[in-house]
């Protein structure tokens, strides 16, 4: 199959369009998945264990869902929104780079998703845990 | 000379028709999105669902939704009050004013709006229920371009998982 010849004009505005696109993702990021485990270690007063962040990750507490019911256990391809459908990047950062690289998001997240799943907020441990658990997913 | 100048400038008109095209205000049968999308409104309201449409909803239920979102259908959706005035003021303003959309939903559900459920009226209940729709939310399962507010006919896909009966109703 031949392309069809593209006009210099045509090539710069694609070149352009591409570059624009490329550029837009890389606004967030003002920290990594690594200091968020720090940040949640110190705030716990003890390092989180991977182990019971996975155990923790993958059941219910008292609710409907766990956090597996959208990301999956393990969270390493693309999730599902277990209400809506939609389709969630995966969660683990070492299967998507943008994951935990803007502090904002991972408190907004953490909050709205804990009272999905636990009916309150988590608390500094179980974040600690959690986090360990997907930082140590590869 | 003259060629080295002027290629930049067409060059410049291509990606500005390239991006009207991309982004073409709602007209009928064309894109419902308005031209300018609050980068929130894709983050925050588009992170556990379709991105609607402002157009699919009637101001009033626009403004009650907005005005509830730490129980939003069961979940905690609230914004910060920033992006809750910012996108407010948005949804109002590209709310639907259409006699088809001036109708408020039951519980303001665009899903439960008389013209969604007639548009749909032959989507067997099974569909709905596959795991790749998993909820008449899921407007992407079958509708491509959704999250860019296009629902023509002429992007539909069929959805993954159907049946070859479901398939041959499908097409038809």
């Amino acid at each position: 199959m031949t392309t069809p010849p593209r006009s210099h004009a045509t090539r710069c505005a694609i070149a352009l369009a591409a570059l624009l696109a490329a550029a837009a993702p890389a606004w967030a990021g003002d920290t990594t998945p690594a200091q968020q485990l720090d940040r949640f270690n110190a705030a716990a007063g003890a390092p989180g264990q991977a182990e019971r962040g996975r155990v923790f990750f993958g059941r219910t507490h008292g609710g409907e869902w766990s956090c597996a019911s959208c990301h999956h256990a393990p969270p390493t391809r693309p999730g599902q929104h277990a209400g809506t459908g939609k389709a969630l990047e995966p969660l683990a950062p070492a299967f998507n780079p943008r994951a935990f690289t803007d502090s904002a998001k991972v408190d907004k997240w953490f909050r709205r998703n804990c009272k999905d799943v636990l009916q309150r907020e988590c608390s500094a441990a179980e974040k600690a845990d959690v986090m360990a658990y997907l930082n140590s997913l590869k | 000379m003259n060629r080295r100048i002027a290629a930049p400038l067409i060059s410049l008109n291509a990606l500005i028709a390239l991006l009207a095209l991309t982004s073409a205000p709602a007209i009928a049968d064309g894109p419902l999105m308005p031209l300018r999308v609050p980068p929130a409104y894709t983050q925050e309201c588009g992170a556990c669902h379709t991105a609607y449409p402002p157009a699919l909803l009637p101001a009033r239920s626009w403004q009650r939704l907005m005005g509830g979102l730490d129980k939003h259908y069961g979940t905690d959706a609230a914004l910060d009050p920033k992006t809750l005035a910012e996108l407010s003021g948005w949804l109002q303003q590209h709310a639907g004013t259409t006699q088809r959309v001036a109708e408020e939903p039951p519980q303001d559900r665009i899903t439960r709006s008389a013209w969604f459920e007639r548009k749909h009226r032959k989507v067997e209940p099974a569909v709905w229920k596959l795991p790749s729709v998993k909820s008449a939310a899921q407007c992407a399962a079958c509708h491509r371009g959704a999250d860019q507010g296009r629902f023509d006919d002429d992007e539909l896909i069929t959805p993954a998982g159907l049946s070859a009966a479901q398939r041959r109703a499908w097409n038809d």
